[in-house]
């Protein structure tokens, strides 16, 4: 435990170490406010929430979360630490938590820091505030399970640009397999069983229904087993790297 | 200390690290030598516990390396290969994340982190971050690191390599400090490295373990071990004369005024040589006795596998 709260602390202050984090903080509220006001028509909606705010966020997230995951271990792999992680007394978990928690927290943050959307429907109108937090709670979690897709898939190889692309892309998958377009194709031939499958893994539909305020212990669950689920094929990977 | 037993790595089809076995103890500081691609860092990195072996295994104080991991780490220094560090951390924050890994709390972590940092004389560069510093920097940061918790076992993987002479020598000088206390492995092309500080040299080629020795055993194989090198004003009858003692294999001239003298047998033959060019009347500007190459006897060994 103390181990891992020390990985966290260096992986957390290297993130303040360079200009990455204050770019990336300010990038994120930038698309988060033109997107929603341009895109999900905050203004012009008529009622004082933040569901056109948090709609846009598994497609926002789908480019922002991976360009901070693509680093976390390609960019150890590259540089050579990884080695001295491994050859440090750090068993492999923590340092797989520790990274994972602090990119995680660092989400959080940049997240937490939207407050002035929430300031406003207040000031506004009359907005219910259990759904906005239950939103928060669903969009952090969503960007825990993008994280730590991102986090495997960086694990895989040294080159950050690939780590990138392909996140990007699998991370599109468990969006879009919620969608009526991929359903309405699949339920052309597939069984009942597949579709019911197709539709349990969207991330789409689980923060879908989190933002309506429905706090769901399965979507909950859904959002913490895809982070346990990919943290642990992290962990397979690097440890395949030590034996080759 | 250390005991390496029939430690093998393959990656796909080639063998990098070929049933190597030998054992360390304290007082010992042991030199890795061998061409590039030889093994040496890939068995330094399955000691360290980094790679896992093929086959095989190295057991530290005890505790082998594939079974209890982290109390061989714990108990183990480790500078590997060039020398990786996170380069946008300071010194001083990278050493105390290091002493805080290492589990040190407090007073005693900032002691540790201080005296490292004297140690490898990084004092002054403390608020640095650690991409602005020189190679020779570096290097020192990652030796500081690996011995912040003053471990029983250190393996340094070419610890001197981008040092000017000056560095060299400082860490060389360190290292000579602390041998007495603990177990080193070093490796390096430096031969001259092996001469100043190793007690033991294993050469290694193709990833099979060829020798292991002390380094005055390792000169003793040189050609050049008590050869005698002298500058005489008229090489052609010095050798002549030379060629004719019974103790004298083979008289090679060097240059102008230089011959060197092989003997038959690798006992001293100064004395000998000395004496037959002063019974023919030969003058003598300058004799030397050489104490043998190690190039000399790197090369015939490594090229013989």
């Amino acid at each position: 435990m103390t181990t891992t709260l020390t990985i966290f602390r260096r992986e957390m202050a290297g993130y303040f170490a360079t200009p990455l984090a204050y770019i990336f903080i300010v990038i994120f509220l930038i698309l988060a406010g033109i997107l929603t006001i341009f895109v999900g028509n905050f203004v012009g909606q008529g009622h004082a929430g933040l569901q056109s705010f948090f709609g846009l966020h598994p497609w926002f997230y789908l480019f922002l979360i991976p360009a901070l995951s693509m680093r976390l271990w390609a960019e150890e792999r590259k540089t050579g630490t990884l080695e001295l992680t491994l050859t440090l007394p750090i068993r492999l978990r923590e340092a797989v938590v520790g990274k994972f928690a602090a990119a995680w927290c660092f989400a959080g943050i940049a997240l937490a820091l939207t407050f002035p959307f929430w300031i406003t429907v207040n000031y506004l109108g009359n907005p219910d505030n259990g759904v906005i937090l239950a939103s928060y709670i669903g969009s952090w979690l969503m960007a825990g399970s993008y994280l730590a897709v991102g986090a495997f898939i960086s694990a895989t190889t040294n080159n950050q640009v690939i780590a990138f692309v392909v996140t990007v892309t699998v991370c599109f998958f468990f969006v879009v397999t919620g969608s009526t377009i991929v359903i309405d194709f699949i339920s052309g031939w597939a069984n009942d069983e597949f579709l019911e499958f197709v539709r349990y893994i969207s991330i789409l539909n689980h923060f879908a229904g989190i933002s309506k305020g429905v706090l769901d212990l399965r979507s909950v669950l859904f959002f913490v087993s895809i982070i346990g689920l990919f943290l642990t094929l992290n962990a397979i990977v690097i440890d395949r790297i030590r034996s080759n | 200390m250390i005991e390496v037993k029939r430690l093998s790595k393959r990656f796909g089809d080639s063998l990098a690290v070929d049933n190597i076995s030998f054992s360390l103890s304290k007082g010992e500081v042991l030199g890795f030598l061998g061409p590039n691609g030889a093994g040496k860092s890939t068995t330094m990195k399955m000691i360290s516990g980094f790679l896992s072996p093929t086959s095989g295994t190295a057991l530290i104080n005890g505790d082998d390396v594939r079974n209890n991991p982290i109390e061989v780490k714990r108990a183990i220094g480790y500078l590997p290969e060039g020398a990786p560090m996170w380069a946008d951390m300071s010194v001083g924050g990278f050493l105390n994340f290091i002493s805080a890994v290492r589990g040190f709390k407090g007073i005693e972590a900032v002691n540790k982190v201080q005296k490292a940092a004297e140690l490898t004389q990084l004092s002054d560069v403390l608020m640095q971050p650690i991409e602005t510093l020189s190679k020779g920097f570096k290097r020192r940061v990652g030796l500081a690191q690996a011995m912040l918790h003053d471990p029983e076992i250190l393996i340094l993987d070419e610890p001197t390599d981008g040092l000017d002479p000056n560095q060299k020598h400082q860490v060389r000088t360190l290292i000579q400090k602390m041998a007495h206390k603990k177990a080193i492995i070093i490796s390096t092309h430096i031969l001259e490295e092996v001469e100043a500080v190793c007690t033991r040299a294993i050469i290694i080629a193709k990833g099979k373990l060829l020798t292991d020795a002390t380094p005055r055993e390792l000169l003793k194989k040189s050609r050049h071990y008590n050869a005698v090198s002298i500058a005489v004003p008229s090489i052609e009858k010095a050798q002549k004369v030379l060629e004719e003692l019974d103790s004298v294999r083979r008289v090679q001239p060097i240059g102008e005024n230089w011959l060197v003298a092989f003997p038959k047998t690798k006992e001293p033959i100064n004395e000998e040589v000395a004496q037959a060019l002063r019974s023919a009347r030969l003058k003598i500007n300058e004799i030397r006795t050489e104490s043998g190459r190690l190039d000399d006897v790197f090369r015939t060994i490594t090229r013989r596998s």
